[in-house]
């Protein structure tokens, strides 16, 4: 039993908690458990993840949050039925003991309550072996937003446990693919990391490619491909406004945006030759960056928004470059054997992800900015177009099997938990989103 | 009443007509060995007859001239190239030639053409590629002679492939330039 001290704390702190606020007990305790990201052969941490009281919401938030720590390779739920303490009370302390019987390392517990309309959910996460909190964090919100709710929860306990940031409130814009693989229809969609709300953006008249967000989460820009050619376009999902970027009297492809959002990088095509530029989207002025008749294209920002890594076969076969922002002093990164595409810079700077192609195999696979420490974390038939979740610990990328129509899988940055995404149905192109306010 | 009507003379007479039909059948058969039971008789004859030579056709059996029909059957609208390749291959030449020549005769015609890769690369990677495939066989038909101003060139990647199989063939199929009639064609 905790104190009276502790209790009449706890509600005082409770009330004052907002949105993603500290740790309970001020400074967050050295937690006996955490879970090591960087460790490619890491056990998953047990944990377990109660209905939360207050009904049918309180256990549907319970199961969010299992599938995505699930989700992450990184923790092992435990089958509620081998739970020995029930009904637990999120002001009380959890009975420690039937937590250690069960071997669980790692305990979350919560309470939804109606609060005039609006939801409100208290959860503890708790160390089961030293007995002690090691989150308290109270959210409140509408009640058709209940899975943001226990995507935040989702990503406290992760942030707590792993020192990383989480990525389970974020979203992944798609290209939603049916038809036949002569007829494909495919349409811009887009839905919750773990697939659900699945939302489709266009109509399918036009074969749609590469969505890729804004910082801001509220904007995408993507390649739309008509008869006479391909042109990249703004969309903003709050307002649906959709606006072709630019005129160049050729065609446009593979934009992607800047850190700060203030700019769009893309290939541009004149008389068979693919150049990247660069475009402002406020003075809307676009300026050339490379100047080369090889093929360049897929540029991608660094973090810091100083630099770009792209593709180009300027050296007789697809590598990887990178140069300044303003298209300063290109230089090659990728030397191992095989074709090179899609460079994406990790939103924390330390790899670049992409696409290889060698040996009649498709791999994903990263690399550091400087080209080294190169490691290949998948191999099928066609993997390709990998997309980092805002933490960089996490990949999205699409996957065909011989003939087969594409699926969004994932990756760790380590290559160990490799898995089909939660969506059903067929998808290709992912991009994550970062994550939302 | 009808049953002693139908008497056993009656009946042998039938007998008899049948037979001499057959009779007859088996000579013809042996006369003209080639034509069935049910074959026309040797007095309509079973093709027309030849045309007089110094007299045309009264209806063209084939395409349209300077229809995208003729120019799909007569000429070719589609020429391939080598793995991550935008060189005019030895075989596409002849197609070009043919193409530039139709193209000469019928002078209204505006032409798109359409670079394709296979699925054998990333998107757009392969974007690219098909632009620099469509302006080969743009550089190609301008160098014989067709204006560039009726040329408009488009590339559709991996995107739109017309085999949708995954052999080596599949994939050959899929590297090609189409060139497609966009105005001017009858």
């Amino acid at each position: 039993m905790i104190s009276d001290m502790r209790r009449n704390v706890l509600t005082a702190a409770l009330a004052a908690l907002t949105l993603l606020c500290a740790g309970f007990f001020g400074h967050p305790a050295r937690a006996e458990i955490e879970v090591d990201v960087n460790r490619g052969d890491v056990q998953p941490l047990p944990i377990a993840v109660p209905a939360m009281s207050g009904g049918q919401i309180g256990a549907q938030i319970a199961q969010v949050i299992t599938s995505n720590l699930e989700s992450s390779g990184l923790f092992r739920p435990i089958d509620p039925n081998a739970f020995i303490e029930r009904d637990l009370n999120v002001t009380i302390q959890p009975r420690f003991p039937d937590w250690k019987a069960i071997n669980a390392q790692a305990l979350i517990n919560g309470a939804v309550v109606d609060e005039g309309g609006r939801l409100r959910v208290d959860f503890r996460l708790w160390d089961v072996f030293s007995e002690q909190q090691l989150l308290g964090l109270q959210f409140t919100a509408s009640p058709e937003n209940w899975r943001r709710i226990a995507h935040k929860i989702s990503d406290a306990v992760y942030e707590r446990l792993t020192g990383e940031k989480g990525y389970f409130d974020t979203r992944v814009a798609f290209v939603a693919e049916s038809g036949t693989r002569t007829k494909r229809v495919t349409r811009l969609a887009i839905m919750d990391q773990d697939g659900a709300n699945p939302t489709y953006l266009t109509d399918g008249g036009f074969i749609v490619m590469t969505p890729r967000f804004s910082p801001t989460s509220q904007e995408l820009t993507y390649t739309e491909l008509r008869p006479e050619g391909s042109s990249i376009y703004l969309l903003n999902l709050e307002t649906a406004r959709r606006e072709k970027l630019g005129q160049f009297g050729g065609m446009t492809f593979s934009p992607r945006f800047s850190p700060d959002g203030s700019r769009v990088a893309f290939s541009a095509e004149r008389g068979g030759n693919s150049d990247i530029f660069v475009m402002n989207l406020h003075s809307r002025g676009s300026s050339r960056l490379t100047a080369d008749p090889a093929i360049d294209t897929s540029p991608s920002f660094s973090p810091d928004g100083n630099q770009i890594v792209f593709n180009s076969d300027r050296g007789g076969s697809p590598q990887l470059y990178i140069m300044g922002a303003d298209g300063a002093s290109p230089r090659r990164i990728s030397f191992g054997q095989g074709r090179y595409t899609t460079p994406v810079w990790s939103p924390t700077g330390e790899f670049i992800a992409f696409t290889k192609q060698v040996g009649g195999a498709f791999h994903i696979g990263v690399m550091r900015p400087d080209g080294s420490g190169e490691r290949i974390l998948t191999t099928s038939y066609l993997d390709e177009g990998p997309t980092w979740a805002p933490n960089g610990r996490v990949l999205m990328f699409f996957r065909e099997t011989s003939g087969g129509a594409p699926r969004l899988w994932t990756v760790d940055v380590t290559g160990r938990i490799l898995r089909p995404s939660a969506r059903q149905g067929s998808g290709s192109d992912p991009a994550w989103s970062p994550l939302l306010n | 009443m009808a049953i002693t009507s139908f008497s056993t003379k009656d009946g042998l007479k039938i007998t008899a007509a049948a037979l001499a039909v057959l009779a007859l059948a088996a000579c013809q058969t042996n006369r003209k060995p080639t034509l069935s039971p049910t074959a026309p008789t040797p007095t309509a004859p079973t093709v027309p007859a030849p045309p007089n030579p110094t007299t045309p056709p009264p209806v063209s059996l084939g395409p349209i001239p300077g229809s995208t029909q003729d120019f799909v059957i007569n000429v070719g609208d589609r020429v391939y190239f080598d793995f991550d390749s935008f060189d005019i291959r030895a075989d596409a030449q002849p197609i070009l030639e043919a193409q530039a020549g139709w193209l000469q005769r019928y002078s209204g015609v505006q032409i798109r053409i359409e670079g394709n890769a296979d699925e054998r690369g990333t998107r757009e990677y392969n974007l690219a590629l098909g632009a620099r495939r469509a302006n080969s066989v743009r550089d190609f038909l301008v160098s014989r002679g067709v204006s560039a101003a009726r040329i408009s060139t488009a590339s559709y990647g991996k995107e739109q492939p017309i085999d949708g199989g995954t052999s080596e063939e599949a994939y050959q199929r899929n590297r090609n330039a189409h060139t497609a009639l966009t105005a001017g064609a009858r």
